[in-house]
């Protein structure tokens, strides 16, 4: 039975982390040596909780299932990173960007996590600045930003269109140096598949090794999970191919409880869908809603090219809807204002997408500014679709994004089984009910660089945990268990593919529990996704053996784990009996169709705990405003 | 989008170990122009799956373009004949109905063929871990904006970082050689002035592990940058060579 005790510490605000940090024990120089940590991931989080794990001295041991760890997913985020550095002089501040984060979340987060991040997240900037991450400069020399949505600052840096590729070569690099000095070891191509617990506390794990298909154990004194989000349950999503869920699903199986997982969001300014052959959605940055204007023609039906649609013909939506925010309202509010006007028909060619036009930026700053500001995006774009968007407006449609929610953490980073901490998307915290934009960078490294090597120690130093050894019978039972599941997914022997139950199981999602959720398709989409994992496992089709590189016993074994996922995300849904954020339940809105909050009775954080398959029971964290009056968010 | 679907010939390496003999296995496809080549290889591989026959191995992960995971030579050439494309980035209707393709993995002594289209790229990670960062702990950093960089530099320094690892590079150079992409790291930490304290015993670093990597030297032949995704300059071995002579004549040592 879990206990969750959020660990927030007492005292002001804006002095609990300044205060937690002396509080918490640190271990001296010489006995860090002593102590082995697991990362598993290697993304912004994983990497540079390594790479700062490694320089206090700890002995660290990485894996990844890529094939080299710079290939993590957080590679792929565009837009940029925010900070509270106010250097545009625009009247941002520590409590502005807590502020805003909280209220972009729809007061669904934890207010001292959150506070933290904004506090945390100029050290990141300096940080990022020193290791050599080349970030978009003024001509004086100082760093540039831009502006994001759901702010009314400027407080996003970044690197063209690719901050993330830059923030994570630079954590990449922090890592390797660790590797040099002999701090650090990295396991490429290794998949977790179960954590290991002794005496209740973490203790190591097991992965499959991908290239030979043996399985390894691994013992440490603490594992951190560092793997990622889990959106690609759609099947169709912005993440990766290989993006899973698979190892925040183990350990909640070993008893890790799993946070508010119906928060998944969906991205305003994605490519539209294509085809069936499709394999992922592609995301175009937020950054884009800077310069371009969204609309769609004012008369369902109007097929005309867009650029003969004249000006008093087209709804600019977001601009007429919201004046104080426009097109850089929240994410969840501009997808869902994009779902409405394309199930009233008036959509491009009456489907699914909607116009991002920079007609006007170009008038306004020139085509060369724009190119020099999104050129790779707008490449891109021409790419994938086959059209000029300098010469045709793009069509963009939204798409699951991210997961908000994930393992439960406390205070401290640490899930509900001891010695597990979990960083990044992995974990439900800092974001609420919706993530602003140019904020997840900010958690992975705020997490990884700034966090984990304080409450680390404080674990550590509290628990003294002794060595153990992999012949240890805890280790045995979790590679049986492991064993097990790759032989029975072997053995199924049946008709169907891997990808088309994926496929089946990401569009009973998106349905039920995408954009928005009603009750009776809830209840429906429990028993659909009960069924579908019923076939799965009695109709599957593995070809091959686990011997060497086998991606389709890779797949399915993910595959097993979102479907299990996907009920879970349906549950919690059907709980949560109002909207908030990105969850958006139709039976919960205002007159104006926005979403409508019950703080009475939700204002809590909902952590499952697994019982066995189907089953789950469900602990409340109540949510604490001190500092913030919970409002009715308004972008108007 | 979608205009008529084409009808191509795909012959696609098939290899089952490193050590197997490997050989060209032939598909006839009806595919959408909307496609990319990776969602084709996708539909092949679910209709083998669904025949109970071993798919091919390949790999990808963004299919943005960003992670440098993906990579096949199409027709001979690494990423295939778009210029600055990754194959992901590689869309049908840039082929005509009737095409034959041929689609194989990057080859490379320094690249071993672990199955099918699936190379074994460590090497590039162990030059990095050589010399590819700046020292320097959390927590120390100064102020962001106490270093002032000009930005014609930071835009030069991201010209270079934007390399995606990908290895286009090594498998375009008759050679095999990973000057390019050495040099693109090395150019991006020698501009920087964060990069400049340890900018000689880096560049020393790694090109001494890029030696025993098995990669190959540079003769200037160019076919690095013509075939990079990203169009990463050759002007950045020039300067990681300049940067290597310096380094040469500061410390004395000559290898």
């Amino acid at each position: 039975m879990i206990k969750l005790d959020s660990k927030v510490p007492e005292g002001k605000l804006s002095e609990k982390w300044t205060n937690h940090k002396f509080n918490m024990k640190v271990i001296n120089p010489a006995n860090k040596r002593k102590f082995d940590i697991i990362v598993v991931g290697s993304g912004l989080a994983g990497a540079s909780a390594a790479a700062s794990l490694g320089e206090l001295g700890y002995k660290v041991k990485v894996f990844s299932f890529h094939d080299s760890a710079r290939r993590a997913h957080s590679i792929a985020a565009q837009g940029g990173i925010n900070a509270a550095k106010n250097y545009q002089n625009d009247s941002d501040s520590v409590y502005r960007l807590f502020y805003d984060t909280i209220k972009g979340g729809d007061f669904r987060g934890r207010e001292a996590n959150t506070w933290r991040l904004a506090e945390i997240s100029n050290n990141i900037i300096d940080q990022c600045v020193a290791q050599g991450v080349p970030f978009a400069r003024e001509y004086g020399g100082t760093l540039a930003n831009r502006s994001f949505g759901g702010a009314q600052v400027s407080r996003t840096f970044y690197a063209r269109g690719e901050t993330g590729q830059q923030l994570l070569l630079g954590a990449y690099s922090s890592m390797n140096r660790q590797v040099n000095l002999g701090n650090v070891e990295v396991f490429p191509r290794r998949e977790f598949l179960d954590v290991v617990i002794v005496d209740g506390h973490a203790r190591g794990i097991i992965v499959r090794n991908l290239v030979t298909g043996e399985l390894e154990k691994y013992a440490s004194q603490a594992v951190v999970l560092a793997s990622g989000g889990y959106v690609n349950v759609y099947f169709l999503s912005t993440n990766a191919m290989n993006s899973n869920a698979t190892a925040a699903w183990r350990a909640h199986k070993r008893g890790a409880a799993f946070a508010n997982p119906c928060y998944t969001q969906i991205h305003p300014t994605c490519l539209p869908v294509h085809g069936e052959g499709q394999s992922k959605l592609v995301l175009m940055s937020e950054g884009l809603r800077n310069d371009g204007r969204i609309w769609v023609p004012k008369k369902a039906g109007d097929n005309r090219n867009p650029n003969e649609i004249p000006e008093n013909e087209r709804d600019y939506y977001l601009e007429r809807k919201y004046p104080a925010f426009g097109n850089l309202v929240p994410r969840d509010v501009a997808s869902r204002n994009a779902k409405y006007v394309c199930d009233e028909g008036k959509g491009v060619g009456g489907g699914k997408a909607v116009y991002l036009d920079f007609t006007d930026a170009f008038k306004r700053i020139g085509i060369d500014a724009v190119k020099d500001k999104y050129g790779n995006l707008f490449d891109m774009y021409a790419n994938i679709t086959g059209f000029d968007p300098y010469k045709v407006p793009m069509q963009i449609y939204p798409a699951p994004h991210y997961g908000m929610g994930g393992l439960w953490v406390d205070y401290e980073l640490m899930s509900t089984i001891p010695g597990m901490f979990v960083l990044g998307e992995a974990n439900f915290s800092d974001h609420g009910s919706n993530r602003l934009g140019a904020s997840a960078l900010m958690q992975g490294l705020s997490d990884g660089y700034f966090i984990i090597p304080y409450t680390m120690g404080n674990y550590l130093g509290t628990e003294k945990p002794e060595k153990v050894d992999v012949e240890r019978s805890e280790f045995k039972e979790a590679q049986q268990n492991v064993e097990e599941n790759i032989n029975k997914l072997l053995s199924i022997n049946g008709k169907q593919t891997v990808d088309s139950i994926h496929k089946r199981l990401g569009h009973l999602l998106i349905d039920k529990v995408g954009m928005s959720r009603n009750e009776k398709g809830l209840k429906e989409v429990i028993n659909q996704i009960r069924d579908l994992r019923e076939e799965f496992w009695t109709d599957l089709q593995v070809v091959g053996n686990a011997k060497s590189i086998n991606q389709t016993l890779e797949r399915a074994g993910r595959v097993a784990d979102f479907l299990e996922l996907g009920e879970l995300m349906a549950i919690d849904a059907l709980n949560r009996n109002e909207s908030c954020g990105a969850h958006f339940r139709e039976e919960y809105q205002t007159e104006e169709g926005e979403a409508l909050r019950n703080d009475e009775e939700y204002k809590y954080v909902a952590a499952w705990e697994y019982k066995k398959e189907g089953e789950w029971e469900l602990h409340k964290e109540d949510l604490e405003f001190e500092n913030v009056k919970l409002a009715t968010r308004s972008y108007k | 989008m979608s205009e008529k679907n084409i009808d191509l010939t795909l012959n696609i390496w098939r290899q089952e170990s490193p050590e197997a003999k490997g050989h060209f296995e032939k598909f006839e496809e009806e595919i959408s122009p909307d496609a990319s080549i990776l969602e084709v290889l996708d539909e092949i591989n679910n209709r083998l799956e669904a025949e109970g026959k071993a798919p091919i191995a390949f790999e990808s992960d963004c299919r943005e373009g960003i992670c440098g995971t993906c990579g096949l030579v199409v027709n001979g050439h690494p990423h295939g004949p778009l210029p600055k494309t990754a194959t992901c980035q590689l869309h049908m209707r840039n082929f005509k109905d009737g095409d034959t393709l041929y689609i194989e993995p990057f080859r490379a002594t320094a690249f071993k063929v672990l199955k099918d289209l699936i190379v074994d790229r460590s090497g590039f990670d162990k030059i990095q871990v050589a010399g590819g960062f700046i020292s320097f702990n959390t927590g120390s950093a100064p102020d962001g904006n106490a270093i002032l960089i000009s930005k014609e530099l930071a835009d030069q320094a991201l010209d270079a970082a934007e390399c995606i690892g990908c290895g286009a590079c090594v498998a375009a150079c008759k050679n095999s050689s990973a000057m390019l992409f050495v040099s693109a790291k090395v150019s991006h930490f020698a501009l920087l002035p964060q990069g400049k304290p340890e900018r000689y015993e880096r560049v020393q670093s790694m090109v001494k592990v890029m030696d025993e990597n098995l990669f190959g030297s540079c003769t200037n032949t160019y076919a690095c940058e013509a075939e990079c995704p990203k169009g990463i300059s050759v002007l950045n071995i020039a300067r990681m060579n300049r940067e290597y002579f310096m380094a040469e004549l500061k410390t004395g040592t000559d290898e």
